[in-house]
């Protein structure tokens, strides 16, 4: 049996072990795998995501059982020290000693650390590695300590830099990147569209300095500072060095194979170093004169090396591509192809917006027939699309400058359909997927995103083919005639609005009954609630009802916390509480040590509830006159109101009082998403009513109504449906929005998103709801009221049930309590003990 | 932490030395969980009424060590019975504990009997 040994093991080292997985001749050989970190390979790409959820095991490329189900022995921990190459063994840190007939080096590369004098000071770090980053987030711990807002440097303005820096704002830290060339991403983007970057980037509160080269690190033991010379000093009390890469060739260098002058393992097109035995892959990898710092050529090496030593003709392509993309949330920057017109083969064409911080900008060939490249910041939607155009040398529109504004006069995109690319375009690079191979297997009967990344493995690496997957997925489906129906998920083949229907029509009152009918299989935890949500809206039946159906929240009426133990939060509708009010809750809040703060939705919060505690909180709480405020339900939150008319001297109305009937009217229906009210008793807006899913103004005459609106992750303000109305009107306009969005929106989505997506958008629900368009506003109405009607407290039904009550314990066969909750103190209250890293 | 998560380990219904008497079928929700205490262990168990089937599993959910699996829910995915954690919605195979979304550890799963109206639970130790 042939032995081959992969020094290594990274992102590339890995892809190796995968490709060789799956060849059937694998069988033949014998893998052994060294790694120097103590973990098996990461998603290094994705190293970001660290800094937000300290989450190794989510970055992991495998499992270890993994390599053990493929007979692959895995070492890590275990640094390769030498080579000897006339035996053909190596030598591992720890003194063991392996042959092999094939060496293959994926040892990739480390940080580039710029010999800028004092570099060596505490409170340096570089960006590479899990243990890099947990360093780095200790030191800022500490440093936090101290109090007082500190300050982080990033030491060079590429696209890793960039990525650091908005880590380092999400650490709480002050950051500023600091770049030697005159331009952020000098490799990627031309001046103009730097400067747009720099904008949106010092927008999102990174400082930007350019054209600065660093003489020294200042400080005594621990960096203090950076002097730029001649008296240009930035204070920071961090640095972390962003400052490009170094092939580690160390190994290849001692035992004598070829290096290039400036680092790097020479390699050949077939992935052969100097020694005909060893192989080369990654970053550590020296091609055509370049090291390639993207994952996707280290792939493709992988692969071509996999097949060489396996017996099978194989090289790299001449043309490797180099696109990117950054990978920043809320900020959309794309390069591809020769951006920077650097060959001079072409003549640029650019859209700048100031307004909006866009710029767009195509390199197009001098005959004006194809697209060698181009830039694109604050919009990369048609980065995909032109990315294609680009690799496949596809004709372009006889203007090319609608490729980036749009034919005008007609609506449609100037670049055709998806369908339109040639089977042979890379649709994923990460793993190489052809659009042929997408769409064979959709002819062949995968139909979801799922089931075409477990067949092929797209959308697995970096992601950003899902859009274009999944317009493939949707017009090669169309195409052969199936309709694309938006369906819950495996269990039913029905949209919610088809269900809506089902279960109105054929009067089902259960959710097994639905399943048996009109499903397949047991169910899952996507149509659980979504179908829980549809029995709630149509019967106004509660979460009491059929509890294993409902989320997890809905289930206990109260929202599960970090720890396992609950919240409660009582109504207070309009915002408005009595001080006799606000003793009893702080009574019930002492007795029963609960932390407590004021929400986002004008009413109080009761945290770190046990389970077993529930029933007993809220039976003094509805002793008191309180109810349920459903912030655990995808149903009414709040009416935000201000004070209005009654005190404040600008109120034209009263905001408080109608706020107030609102809310009592809505409360505990249920709807697809949460949704929130606001009443603002005049155009100065404090109660925010614009930013809820409906909002009425007081204005000279009534009530000005808008729609549709969120703050949250995507916010939107709402849109006007009605001037001038009076509240009868309001409230029967509103009661039509509402019950409308109820009975057509899809699972989880809100009211902006779905009036995203009604043909005709706002002018359309008007003409529905203002003017009956469609007819359907008598039912509309009595459907609400029939809601309105039936509302009954469920936190009330679950007190006065014993059988309710006897699920609200830890344990069925005991009344201990959990004794892994652990509480610590903080400020006068107390907290859960924080995760672990 | 990890202390508490090496309490658990799968076991085959050859290896059990103890079956425990938890409680009576009719304390448990259909089609839906319940947690049992075991000397120092939180046993999750599901009543999976709609495959006349009952799984065990920890009720640790190795995501962020929390107890809670068993107010999970419980469903299939492409046929096999699986809980999704209340927290993040990892979901767990309820037949080998395998983690069904993600990459996370196997959780331990234990055999279970029903007699004469009694829910039993299978221990090695
Ligand atoms: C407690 C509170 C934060 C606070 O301390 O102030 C809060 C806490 C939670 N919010 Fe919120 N949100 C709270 C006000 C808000 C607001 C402000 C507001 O309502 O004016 C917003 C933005 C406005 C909006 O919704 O349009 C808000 C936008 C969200 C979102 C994003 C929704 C979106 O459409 O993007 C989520 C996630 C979701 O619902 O899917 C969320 C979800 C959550 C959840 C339920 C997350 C969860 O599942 O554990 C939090 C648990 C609450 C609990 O345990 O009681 N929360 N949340 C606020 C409770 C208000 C209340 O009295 O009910
Ligand atoms: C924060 C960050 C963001 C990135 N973002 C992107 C992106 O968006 N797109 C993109 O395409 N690329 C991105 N990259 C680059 C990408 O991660 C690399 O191209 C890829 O990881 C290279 O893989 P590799 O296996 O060649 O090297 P590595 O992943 O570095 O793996 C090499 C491994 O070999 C080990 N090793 C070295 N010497 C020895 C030895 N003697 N004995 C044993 N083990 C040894 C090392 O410890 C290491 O684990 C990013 C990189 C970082 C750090
Ligand atoms: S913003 Fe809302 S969901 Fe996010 S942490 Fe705060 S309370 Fe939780
Ligand atoms: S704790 Fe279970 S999924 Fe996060």
């Amino acid at each position: 049996m042939k032995r081959i040994l992969v020094i290594g093991n990274g992102m590339v080292g890995y892809k190796f072990c995968e490709k060789f997985v799956g060849k059937e001749n694998s069988a033949a050989f014998k893998l052994v795998v060294f790694g120097e970190e103590p973990r098996p390979a990461y998603d290094r790409v994705h190293l970001s995501e660290y800094f937000a959820n300290q989450d190794a095991e989510r970055l992991s490329m495998a499992p270890r059982s993994w390599y053990e189900e493929n007979n692959i022995e895995l070492i890590t921990n275990e640094r390769v020290t030498d080579i000897h190459r006339d035996n053909k063994t190596i030598t591992t840190i720890s003194e063991a000693v392996y042959s092999y007939d094939y060496l293959v080096l994926a040892t990739g590369s480390s940080a580039f650390v710029p010999p800028i004098p004092k570099i060596e000071k505490e409170g340096i770090f570089v960006y590479r590695t899990i243990e890099d980053l947990d360093a780095t987030m200790a030191y800022a711990e500490t440093l936090k300590q101290d109090g007082g807002k500190k300050k982080a440097a990033i030491l060079g303005g590429g696209l890793l830099g960039l990525e650091a820096g908005k880590a380092i704002l999400d650490m709480d830290l002050e950051a500023a990147v600091v770049e030697f060339a005159p331009r952020l991403m000098p490799r990627q983007l031309d001046t103009d569209a730097s400067n747009v970057l720099q904008g949106k980037l010092e927008e999102l509160g990174i400082e930007i300095l350019l054209n600065k080269g660093t003489q020294q690190i200042l400080g005594d033991t621990a960096i203090t500072g950076m002097d730029f010379g001649n008296g240009d000093v930035l204070d920071v009390d961090m640095l972390l060095v962003s400052a490009g890469i170094r092939p580690r060739d160390e190994l290849a260098k001692t035992c004598g194979l070829e290096v290039g002058t400036r680092g790097g393992i020479v390699v050949s097109n077939d992935m052969k170093t100097s020694d005909e035995h060893i192989y080369a892959i990654g970053e550590c990898a020296l091609l055509n004169q370049m090291i390639y710092g993207l994952v996707a050529p280290g792939y493709d090496m992988a692969g071509v090396a996999v097949d060489q030593i396996m017996g099978q003709e194989a090289a790299m392509p001449t043309s490797i591509d180099m696109s990117t993309k950054l990978k920043l949330s809320g900020i959309d920057v794309a390069s591809f192809g020769d951006a920077l017109n650097e060959q001079k083969e072409g003549e640029g064409i650019v859209y700048e917006n100031k307004f909006q911080g866009i710029y767009k900008k195509i390199v197009v060939s001098k005959d004006g027939k194809s697209l060698l490249g181009g830039i694109l910041v604050g919009d990369a939607s048609d980065y995909n699309m032109l990315h294609q155009i680009y690799l496949n040398g596809l004709a372009i529109p006889e203007n090319p400058e609608d490729l980036i504004l749009g034919a005008r006069g007609g609506g449609e995109a100037s670049f055709g359909s998806v369908l339109d690319l040639p089977d042979a375009a890379v649709v994923c690079s990460c793993e190489s997927v052809t659009k042929g191979a997408i769409c064979c297997k959709v002819e062949e009967g995968v139909d979801t995103l799922k089931g075409l990344a477990a067949e092929t493995k797209v959308t697995t690496g970096c992601g950003g083919c899902k859009p274009m997957v999944t317009d493939l997925l949707n017009e090669t489906l169309k195409a052969a005639g199936k309709v694309v129906k938006e369906t819950i998920c495996e269990h039913f083949e029905y949209s919610r609005q088809e269900l809506f229907d089902i279960i109105t029509m054929k009067n089902i009152r259960s959710y097994d009954e639905l399943l048996d009918n009109y499903g397949n299989g047991h169910g899952c935890e996507i149509c659980k609630p979504a179908m829980a949500s549809l029995f709630a809206s149509i019967y106004n039946e509660t979460a009491n009802k059929q509890e294993a159906i409902q989320d997890s929240n809905d289930r206990f009426l109260a929202n599960i916390q970090r720890n396992g133990t609950y919240s409660v939060v009582p109504r207070v509708a309009g915002g408005e509480i009595t001080p006799k009010q606000l003793i009893v809750i702080g009574e019930i809040a002492s007795k029963y040590d609960l932390y407590t703060k004021i929400t986002g939705g004008q009413r109080i919060d009761l945290f770190g509830a046990r389970l077993d505690q529930l029933p007993a909180i809220w039976k003094e709480l509805i002793d008191e006159g309180f109810e349920s405020g459903h912030a655990y339900g995808k149903s009414l939150r709040t009416v935000k109101s201000c004070v209005g008319s009654t005190w404040c001297r600008y109120g034209m109305d009263e905001s408080v009082s109608f706020a107030i009937e609102v809310e009592n009217r809505y409360k505990g229906i249920r709807s697809p998403h949460k949704i929130k009210g606001g009443v603002s008793g005049c155009i100065r807006e404090c109660a925010e009513a614009r930013c809820k899913d409906f909002g009425m103004i007081a204005v000279e005459g009534g009530w000005n109504l808008y729609v549709a609106g969120n703050g949250g992750a995507n916010p939107r303000h709402a849109e006007l449906l009605a001037e001038k109305i009076d509240n009868e009107t309001v409230v029967k306009y509103v009661d039509r929005f509402l019950m409308y969005y109820i009975k057509t929106a899809l699972p989880l989505q809100r009211t902006a998103a779905w009036l995203d997506k009604l043909e005709g958008g706002i002018e359309y629900l008007k003409d529905l709801v203002v003017n009956d368009s469609l007819g359907i506003c008598e039912d509309l109405d009595k459907e609400m009221q029939g809601l309105v009607n039936t509302y009954k407290c469920e936190w009330k039904e679950a007190i006065e049930n014993i059988e309710i009550q006897n699920k609200y314990s830890h344990f069925v066969n005991s009344d201990e309590i959990d004794a892994n909750l652990n509480f610590v103190p903080l400020r006068d209250q107390k907290m859960p003990e924080l995760w672990e890293s | 932490m990890s202390a508490v998560l090496e309490k658990y380990f799968t076991t085959n219904e050859e290896e059990v030395k103890v079956w425990f008497k938890a409680a009576p079928v009719e304390n448990f929700p259909e089609n839906g969980g319940a947690c049992v205490k075991y000397k120092d262990k939180q046993i999750a168990v599901f009543n999976f009424t709609r495959e006349k089937k009952w799984y065990a599993c920890q009720n640790l959910c190795p995501h962020k060590m929390e107890m809670v699996l068993s107010r999970g829910m419980i469903g299939d995915d492409c046929g096999t019975p699986k809980v999704a954690c209340p927290l993040h919605k990892k979901t767990f195979s309820l037949e080998n504990g395998e983690n069904l979304n993600g990459e996370l550890e196997s959780i331990a799963v234990y055999p279970v009997q029903i007699k004469e109206g009694n829910v039993y639970i299978g221990f090695s130790e």
